[in-house]
């Protein structure tokens, strides 16, 4: 029994070792697109900030499939961009842990965007109206007043991001495929261990992933339970 | 300090629409803005700041145009070299109060302060009093300690003139008295020229100065007093015999429109 379980793990650390980088690598884009969207369409003269809004909504109500299918029009190799992708940076986004990752950023995009969005509308306006009378330009009103107050709601949404961007099976599967050792993650993974019958691996990658969205859920909340005063 | 402008704004909200006709010609080292709620006081200081941007006119600080419709000029908050104490004080509550007085004293993004900065902040917190309370955040702080922070703060960049927005109105009638004459001494020992906006008539006995009554969306009167005290008692005379007139021609005619709220948020 030892001798199996062993085994399993061994046999995970792959596909887990994948999960984490791909993941990660699709937060921190999402973060980084999810603040810029979101404070610019918490700004109330920007023009149609409720069509962008909901344009930025759609990858979280369109099908995954449907949204793997976008991805595979707009980087496969038939693509324009796809194209100038393969020939300037010599990257593929098909059937690659790059391509697993943009679909996961594109996925858990909206988490951020919304949570950020929120936050930073509810932060006082008399408070950037303040820093600009001290003599700040917009970037550092941004910097050293809406971010540091916004920044609670991004974490939370930073957080959702990532265990959406760890869970992420269609749009990926559409991409990326589902090639063990190079694109399958834990997900994948996990449903080709029931498709092929073999129970044990399953249900072992299964506790495994449980136990890493709990860790995180745990470990987000302790950070957002830290108080700023 | 010179002060002209002429200006009109209108705002609406909630239903209602309000407009604001300001015109107004002021000097030296103390005006004041003097009227009811919702007269149209905070938003011509917030015209003065660069805070919201009225509809036409012309506003010129010092000689230098801040704001001309007709010329398209709108210079931004960030240059206009004006102070400005917020009613609620808007002190950055997650920056120490040494951080929120430095503020302005910082360049870059991120703005760290230099020595000569951090020299700045010492002495500003010790001619305020409050040099023990440096390293504390504002959410700790008593009212008349915030009232404190948020004038040196202003004071910091050494504006041309500070903008003050009702600031005794959140304080208890003891502390208010003091605050009244504390902020006025501090003003005048770092030479800063003040415009002030109250509905209280102990601030203009205590200001003085150019005074100029609101009455629905414009001014009716302007005045102009000895700074201090010694203008202030004839300044509040003035301005309530010609409150009270007001008041009773309007009992008998039109209703005044209440507090507006923006729809405009610039």
């Amino acid at each position: 029994m030892p001798g199996t379980l062993l085994e399993l793990l061994a046999n995970a650390a792959i596909p887990l070792q994948l999960t984490l980088k791909v993941a990660l690598t699709a937060t921190a884009g999402a973060c980084a697109l999810g603040v810029g969207a979101g404070y610019a369409l918490s700004r109330r003269g920007l023009p149609g900030r409720e069509v962008l809004d909901s344009l930025c909504t759609l990858p979280l109500v369109l099908p995954p499939t449907v949204i793997g299918y976008y991805l595979l029009v707009a980087f496969g190799r038939r693509s324009a961009l796809g194209r100038w992708l393969d020939e300037t940076f010599d990257v593929s986004l098909v059937f690659t842990w790059q391509g697993a990752a943009v679909a996961a950023c594109v996925v858990a995009f909206p988490l951020v965007c919304k949570a950020a969005r929120t936050a930073f509308e509810g932060v006082d306006q008399g408070l950037e109206n303040a820093a600009r009378t001290l003599g700040a330009c917009e970037g550092r009103v941004f910097l050293r007043v809406s971010l540091p107050l916004a920044w609670r709601g991004i974490v939370a949404g930073t957080m959702l991001a990532l265990a959406r961007a760890m869970g992420e099976f269609g749009a990926t599967l559409m991409l990326a495929g589902n090639l063990p050792g190079r694109t399958q993650t834990l997900s994948l993974a996990v449903y080709e261990a029931v498709q092929a019958g073999r129970d044990d691996e399953a249900t072992f990658l299964v506790i495994l992933t449980s136990l890493l969205c709990v860790t995180l859920l745990l470990a987000s909340g302790k950070l957002l339970g830290r108080k700023i005063s | 300090m010179t002060l002209e402008l002429d200006i009109t704004k209108t705002l609406c909200g909630g239903g209602r629409t309000f407009s604001l006709r300001a015109r107004l010609r002021a000097r030296g080292r103390s005006t004041v803005l003097f009227g009811p709620s919702g007269s149209g006081k905070t938003v011509t200081l917030r015209a003065v700041a660069g805070l919201l941007t009225p509809d036409s006119g012309r506003i010129e600080l010092d000689g230098e145009v801040l704001f001309d419709s007709a010329a398209r000029i709108d210079r931004p908050a960030r240059a206009r070299g004006v102070g400005y104490v917020f009613q609620d004080y808007a002190l950055f509550p997650h920056l120490t109060v040494a951080e929120n007085v430095g503020f302005g004293l910082g360049g870059g993004l991120f703005g760290g302060l230099g020595a000569a900065a951090r020299r700045r902040v010492a002495e500003l917190l010790d001619l305020a009093g409050i040099a023990e309370l440096a390293g504390s955040r504002p959410g700790r702080l008593s009212g008349g300690q915030r009232q404190r922070v948020a004038l040196m703060r202003a004071l910091a960049r050494q504006p041309r003139v500070l903008l003050l927005d009702e600031p005794f109105a959140a304080l208890d009638p003891l502390l208010r008295r003091r605050m009244r004459q504390e902020v006025r001494a501090i003003c005048q020992s770092v030479g800063a020229p003040t415009v002030l906006i109250t509905h209280d008539p102990d601030d203009v006995l205590e200001f003085g100065g150019t005074v100029a009554l609101y009455e629905t969306g414009a001014i009716r009167e302007v005045a102009e007093f000895p700074d201090g005290p010694e203008g202030g008692a004839p300044a509040r005379d003035m301005l309530l015999a010609a409150h009270f007139g007001a008041y009773n021609e309007e009992r008998t005619g039109k209703p005044r429109p209440g507090d507006s709220q923006s729809c405009d948020t610039q």
